[in-house]
């Protein structure tokens, strides 16, 4: 085995970047891949919360960088799937315990283990994000359809291409389509066609997450809900497989486009 | 005029397309970190040289950043004014 190195950043915070690693990571498991997740937002950990393994840290990430356990112990084994790992961030340091190298080191120490390596980045665009973007072989950029995340998403895909890392892959998260559908919200062709970025994932907004957030069980357990299964499809994607996206607005796709008929025979342009 | 009947018409900027609008903007100076004041200058310069080997119209140079996938591109079209060349011999 040689693991990729999937790394996910947004720049901003609060966009999804958790719970994209997370359920990418469960979604991957189920596919019968070996997958670590590793939390590198030391300081501010919450993978572990929201994978709900939180009960069972012991060692964590600076623990491992600073030598006091082996790697292997600090991984921690998620008994829902057959191969899932979480090594957790620690809580009570900061992002200088480590340095890019350090992550370097330790996923060439995993590469040979695992099929997949997924990093959850910290927001910002200082040494968290850069310790997390280093060891990259894909670079998952969270945004949602929202100025302040695409500007800041665009921020993010600069760095990521004058590091030469990459390829970058956008997911698109919280979708409203009923905003979308109203011309409130930004939908995935503007977004792409502003940040010129290839698209792997587009998650709806949808309460299941809230709701299996509260009880650490990723919505991509089990795919019955909207964005559990947008999750799963981009798992697929990563594993090379051709998955159509989600349409947000197949239930009103007529009205849609009578109402694009009525305007262009309306206007001008 | 009720919502619905307010967008089947079209006759309402809608909020995303401000935000992209706004966002292309944003995006294009973010990403090449020249300010409209910078462009002013760096359009009066090229005017000043270009206007030393040709005449040309100054009003109506068109000046423009635009985006090409990733990559930004500064585009100058400058119209040249008929020259009347003095004839020789």
């Amino acid at each position: 085995m040689v693991a990729k190195v999937v790394t996910v950043t947004s720049g901003k915070g609060g966009v999804g970047k958790t719970t994209t690693t997370a359920n990418v990571a469960v979604a991957l498991a189920a596919l019968g891949q070996k997958v670590v997740c590793i939390d590198a937002d030391i300081g501010l950990r919450n993978l572990d919360v929201v994978l709900g393994l939180e009960n069972r840290i012991v060692y964590d990430l600076v623990d491992v960088v600073e030598g006091r356990c082996r790697l292997r112990q600090a991984m921690i084994r998620d008994k829902r799937l057959p191969e899932l790992y979480l090594i957790p961030a620690a809580q009570t340091r900061d992002k200088n315990a480590i340095s890019p190298s350090d992550m370097n080191r330790l996923c060439e120490e995993l590469r040979p283990e695992v099929d997949w390596i997924l990093i959850d980045s910290p927001a910002g665009i200082e040494r968290g994000f850069r310790n997390a973007l280093a060891p990259a072989d894909i670079v998952l950029v969270v945004t949602n359809p929202e100025v302040s995340a695409v500007r800041d998403a665009d921020r993010i895909i600069g760095i990521v291409e004058a590091e030469e890392k990459g390829p970058v892959r956008l997911v698109l998260n919280r979708v409203n389509p009923n905003l979308t559908r109203r011309g409130d919200m930004l939908n995935a062709d503007d977004v792409l066609e502003l940040l010129a970025v290839e698209l792997i994932g587009i998650v709806p907004e949808d309460e299941h997450v809230i709701i299996s957030t509260n009880k650490g069980q990723p919505v991509a357990l089990d795919g019955k809900s909207r964005a559990g299964l947008a999750f799963q499809n981009i798992a697929r994607r990563l594993m090379g497989e051709n998955v159509p996206f989600l349409s947000l607005e197949d239930s009103d796709g007529f009205l849609r486009r009578l109402t694009r008929l009525f305007r262009s025979g309306g206007t001008t342009g | 005029m009720s919502n619905w009947l307010e967008q089947l018409l079209g006759n309402k900027t809608k909020s995303a397309d401000q935000a992209k609008e706004r966002l292309k903007l944003v995006l294009i100076h973010d990403r090449t970190d020249l300010s409209p004041a910078l462009l002013d200058n760096l359009k009066n310069e090229l005017l000043a040289v270009i206007s030393k080997h040709v005449e040309i119209d100054p009003g109506a140079v068109v000046i423009n950043l635009t985006q090409d996938g990733r990559e930004q591109r500064l585009v100058a079209d400058i119209p040249i004014k008929s020259a009347r060349r003095p004839r020789s011999g």
